[in-house]
C-alpha cells in the first residue's frame, strides 16, 4: 500500500500550497532591529493602539542588515541602519523617501541633531533618528585600578600605547569587531582625521593597532556586555548604552566592582542609528505609522529609559529618567560634543583596503 | 487437494485508474488541482523513470544551478547598487544600434592569487582540516572496531549513542563546548577541582578549540562507515591469522585495517570536504588568530559587500577540493581494475 501513501502525502503537500497564500489578510508591519534595542513592550502598546501587527526581527551588525538591503526583497518595512550605513544604502538606491505628511510627530525631533545627520542624509529624506550612542571606553574600576594605581582613566592613551594596554591584558580587554568604529578612533589618537579618505593615513592605523594586538583577548561587539558584567574581562572599547546595559547588569548581580564609561578626552565618534524605509517595502503606510509612533515623546522617552541610549526627540527630554538625562556619558554637554567626530562611509576600494587592514590586525599574533 | 480446474481470471478492460485520474477528469482542465493531479497520476504510472527524474532534477536545481550563478558572480565586478554587482551580459545601444556586451572580469581571481591573505587561508584551512581529520580518524577507528565487535544485541544501541547527538542542533551543541572549554568552564573547574592543574588552561578561542570542535561535530561520519567496512569483515580471518601464527597487532595492521580501508576514506572525506569551509566552529570556538576560507568569505560577503570576490573565493575552494578527489577516485578505480581477477 505504498503507492498510496505516497499520493496521500503528495495531495496533502498539494492542498498545502493551494490554501496557504489566502491567509494573512491583517495589516501588519514587519520590522528589523537591533538585538536588546527596545522596550518590548512599546511594541505591544502600538499593536493595541493601532491593531496593527508588529512582526519584529533583529539583528545584531549593520553588515547582516546591509547585504539583506542589497539583495532586495528583504520584506521589512522599517530597518534601523546606522548613519554611514544608511548613506551608503541611499547611494546605492535602497530606500525611499518619507513622506512628511504621514509623519507629524517630525516637529519633536531636536533640529541641532537633524543638522547633523544631514552629514549622511542631506535633507533629512530617507532617515529618522531613533537613537544615537558614543563609542568609548568602558572599564571596571576596582580591576584597572589594581593595575594602574594613581592613573585617571580619561584617554585614548590606555588603549593605543602598548605599555598601557599590556597592564590590563591578564584581567582581559575586549575590543568592538567594527574596523570603521576601531581605526578612525586609533587615526584620531594619532592627530590624523578620523575620517580620512587617503589610503595612506588609513594605513598608519595598521602599525598602532598591531602594537596592542597581543593585549586584545577577543574582537567581538555583542559578546562585551557579559563579560564586564561578569568580571570576566576589566577593559573594553564599546558603545555607551552598552556599557550602562553592563553596569546595570553587575548591580543586579550584586558583583561589588563598578563598571563605568568614559568618553576619551581626545574625542570619541558619534554615531546615530536611523529609522529608514526600504524601496519594495510591502506596508509602507504601515511602516510610516510606526516610524510616526516611535516619534511621539512619551514613546520615544520610554525606549530611552529602557535602552539607556539618547535619542534625538528634543520634546521627550522630561520624560527621560533624571539619571540618564543627567549622565554626560549618554547626553554629553555642549563642550563634550564638540569633541566628538562623525565618519562618512568608504567607497568599495577604501572599504576593501580597510577589511583587509582589520584582517590583519585580527590575525596577528 | 484441488477441485477441478480453477476459473480463468476475468479479462480485466485495463488497469482500474487511479484516484488521481478520476480527480483529473472530474476536475476543469485548467485548476490547480487538476494540474497536481494529473502530474500526480503520471508520476503513477511511470514510476520508475520518476524515480531516476528526481535525483537528476534535485542535482541540477539544488547543484548546477546555484554553482553557475556563483561561476557567474565571480566573474563580474562588486558596484554599490541592488543587487551589488555588475550584470555581466548587457544590451549596449550604440548609436540605434544594439550590441550584446560580456564583460568577464578576471580581477576577482588576480586578487586571490596575489593577496597572501587568501593564500594564507587556504592553507590554514587545509591544514586545520587535515589535522582535525587525521584526530577525528584516531577517535573513531577504535569507536567503530568496538561496536563492530559487541556483541550482536549490543550493537543497534551503541549505534544510537553515536547518532544520537544529531537529534539535537549543530549550533546548540557547539555552543555548549564554550561553556565547557572557557576560563571558568566546566572541564577548567574539573582540572583545578582535581589539582592537576593551578591556573585555567586557555582553550577557548585558539586553534585547539577548534581542533576539539571539528573532532566532536564530524565524529559520526567517520565511525559510521568505518563500522560498515568492520562489519562486513568475516571473524575467521583473523581466527585463521592467529592460528597461524600471527601477533593479534599484526592481524590488526595486516587484516583490519586493509578491509576497513574504504570504510576509512569514505569517513576521511566526510569529515575533510566540510571542515575546509567549515564556519560556524572557527567562528565560536576559534580566536581571532584561527584564519580559515569560511571566515574569510564571510567577511568578503558581509562586510565588504564584495560578492563577486566572496564567489571568486568559493569557487577556488571547489576546485581545490573536487580536483584532488577526481584524481584520487580516478586511480582507485585504476587500481581496482588492475587487481582484479584476469
Amino acid at each position: 500500500m505504498k503507492r498510496s501513501w505516497i499520493s496521500a502525502v503528495l495531495s496533502v503537500l498539494l492542498l498545502a500550497t493551494v490554501l496557504l497564500p489566502a491567509a494573512a489578510a491583517d495589516r501588519v508591519v514587519r520590522v528589523y532591529n537591533w538585538s536588546d534595542y527596545i522596550d518590548e513592550a512599546i511594541l505591544k502598546d502600538f499593536e493595541a493602539e493601532t491593531g496593527i501587527k508588529v512582526i519584529y526581527d533583529v539583528y545584531d551588525s549593520n553588515d547582516i542588515l546591509e547585504t539583506k538591503l542589497l539583495a532586495g526583497k528583504s520584506g521589512y518595512d522599517v530597518v534601523f541602519p546606522s548613519g554611514n550605513f544608511l548613506s551608503r544604502q541611499i547611494q546605492a538606491g535602497v530606500f525611499q523617501k518619507l513622506d512628511r505628511s504621514a509623519l507629524p510627530n517630525w516637529k519633536n525631533l531636536d533640529p541641532s541633531i537633524m543638522q547633523l545627520v544631514t552629514r549622511y542624509d542631506p535633507g533629512n529624506d530617507y532617515g529618522v533618528p531613533y537613537m544615537w550612542g558614543t563609542t568609548g571606553i568602558a572599564f571596571n574600576e576596582e580591576a584597572v585600578q589594581k593595575r594602574l594605581p594613581d592613573q585617571k582613566i580619561d584617554s585614548w592613551r590606555f588603549v593605543f600605547e602598548p605599555e598601557l594596554l599590556k597592564k590590563l591584558a591578564d584581567c582581559g580587554v575586549y575590543m568592538l569587531d567594527a574596523a570603521d568604529e576601531i581605526i578612525p578612533a586609533a587615526l584620531n589618537f594619532i592627530g590624523e582625521n578620523p575620517d580620512s579618505k587617503d589610503p595612506a593615513v588609513i594605513e598608519k592605523a595598521e602599525a598602532v593597532l598591531k602594537a596592542i594586538k597581543p593585549s586584545i583577548r577577543k574582537f567581538h561587539s555583542s559578546e562585551n556586555i557579559n563579560a564586564l558584567a561578569n568580571g570576566d574581562i576589566c577593559f573594553a572599547v564599546m558603545w555607551s548604552g552598552d556599557a550602562n546595559i553592563a553596569r546595570t547588569r553587575a548591580e543586579e548581580a550584586n558583583k561589588t566592582f563598578v563598571i563605568k564609561y568614559i568618553i576619551p578626552k581626545e574625542g570619541a565618534q558619534l554615531w546615530f542609528d536611523m529609522m529608514a524605509m526600504p524601496k519594495d517595502a510591502p506596508h509602507p503606510k504601515e511602516g510610516l505609522e510606526f516610524i510616526n509612533y516611535m516619534m511621539r515623546p512619551e514613546v520615544i522617552a520610554k525606549a530611552t529609559n529602557y535602552v539607556t541610549y539618547a535619542n534625538a526627540n528634543a520634546a521627550s527630554k522630561p520624560l527621560v529618567n533624571k539619571d540618564i538625562l543627567d549622565d554626560p556619558n549618554i547626553y554629553p554637554p555642549p563642550e563634550v560634543m564638540k569633541r566628538l567626530f562623525v565618519v562618512t562611509p568608504y567607497d568599495q576600494k577604501l572599504q576593501r583596503l580597510v577589511t583587509r587592514i582589520w584582517q590583519r590586525v585580527k590575525t596577528a599574533s | 487437494m484441488q477441485q477441478g480446474r480453477p476459473a480463468p481470471p476475468p479479462i480485466s478492460p485495463g488497469p482500474p485508474p487511479t484516484p488521481f485520474e478520476v480527480l483529473d477528469r472530474t476536475l476543469p482542465p485548467t485548476s490547480p488541482w487538476a494540474i497536481g493531479a494529473r502530474l500526480i497520476s503520471l508520476i503513477e504510472k511511470r514510476g520508475r523513470s520518476a524515480v531516476i527524474f528526481i535525483p537528476y532534477v534535485w542535482l541540477v536545481l539544488f547543484f548546477l544551478v546555484p554553482f553557475f550563478i556563483v561561476l557567474k558572480l565571480s566573474f563580474s565586478e562588486a558596484v554599490l547598487a541592488q543587487p551589488p554587482y555588475a550584470p555581466l551580459l548587457d544590451l549596449v545601444d550604440e548609436a540605434g544600434n544594439w550590441y550584446l556586451s560580456a564583460r568577464f572580469n578576471l580581477s576577482n581571481y588576480i586578487t586571490l592569487l596575489t593577496d597572501d591573505l587568501y593564500v594564507r587561508a587556504y592553507l590554514s584551512s587545509l591544514k586545520i582540516a587535515a589535522t582535525a581529520t587525521l584526530l577525528t580518524l584516531a577517535v573513531a577507528l577504535p569507536l567503530a572496531y568496538a561496536i563492530a565487535r559487541a556483541p550482536e544485541s549490543w550493537r543497534l544501541t551503541l549505534l544510537m549513542l553515536i547518532i544520537l547527538p544529531f537529534w539535537t542542533s549543530f549550533l546548540i551543541r557547539v555552543y555548549a563546548w564554550i561553556g565547557i572549554l572557557k576560563n571558568e568552564g566546566l572541564l577548567n573547574a574539573l582540572l583545578l577541582g582535581l589539582g592537576l592543574i593551578s591556573e585555567p588552561l586557555i582553550i577557548l578561542n585558539t586553534n585547539v578549540a577548534v581542533y576539539i570542535g571539528i573532532v566532536y561535530s564530524y565524529l559520526p561520519f567517520m565511525v559510521l562507515p568505518i563500522y560498515a567496512s568492520f562489519d562486513r569483515m568475516d571473524p575467521s580471518l583473523i581466527e585463521a591469522a592467529i592460528d597461524l601464527g600471527c601477533r593479534p597487532s599484526t592481524s590488526f595492521w595486516k587484516i583490519t585495517v586493509p578491509i576497513a580501508f574504504p570504510g576509512i576514506v569514505a569517513g576521511c572525506m566526510l569529515v575533510f570536504i566540510p571542515a575546509v569551509g567549515e564556519f560556524v566552529i572557527p567562528d565560536l570556538l576559534g580566536g581571532s588568530q584561527t584564519l580559515m576560507i569560511g571566515r574569510l568569505l564571510w567577511v568578503e560577503f558581509f562586510s565588504n559587500r564584495d560578492w563577486p570576490l566572496a564567489s571568486a573565493v568559493a569557487i577556488v575552494l571547489l576546485l581545490i577540493l573536487v580536483l584532488p578527489i577526481m584524481y584520487f577516485q580516478r586511480s582507485q578505480a585504476r587500481r581496482a581494475e588492475r587487481e582484479a581477477p584476469q
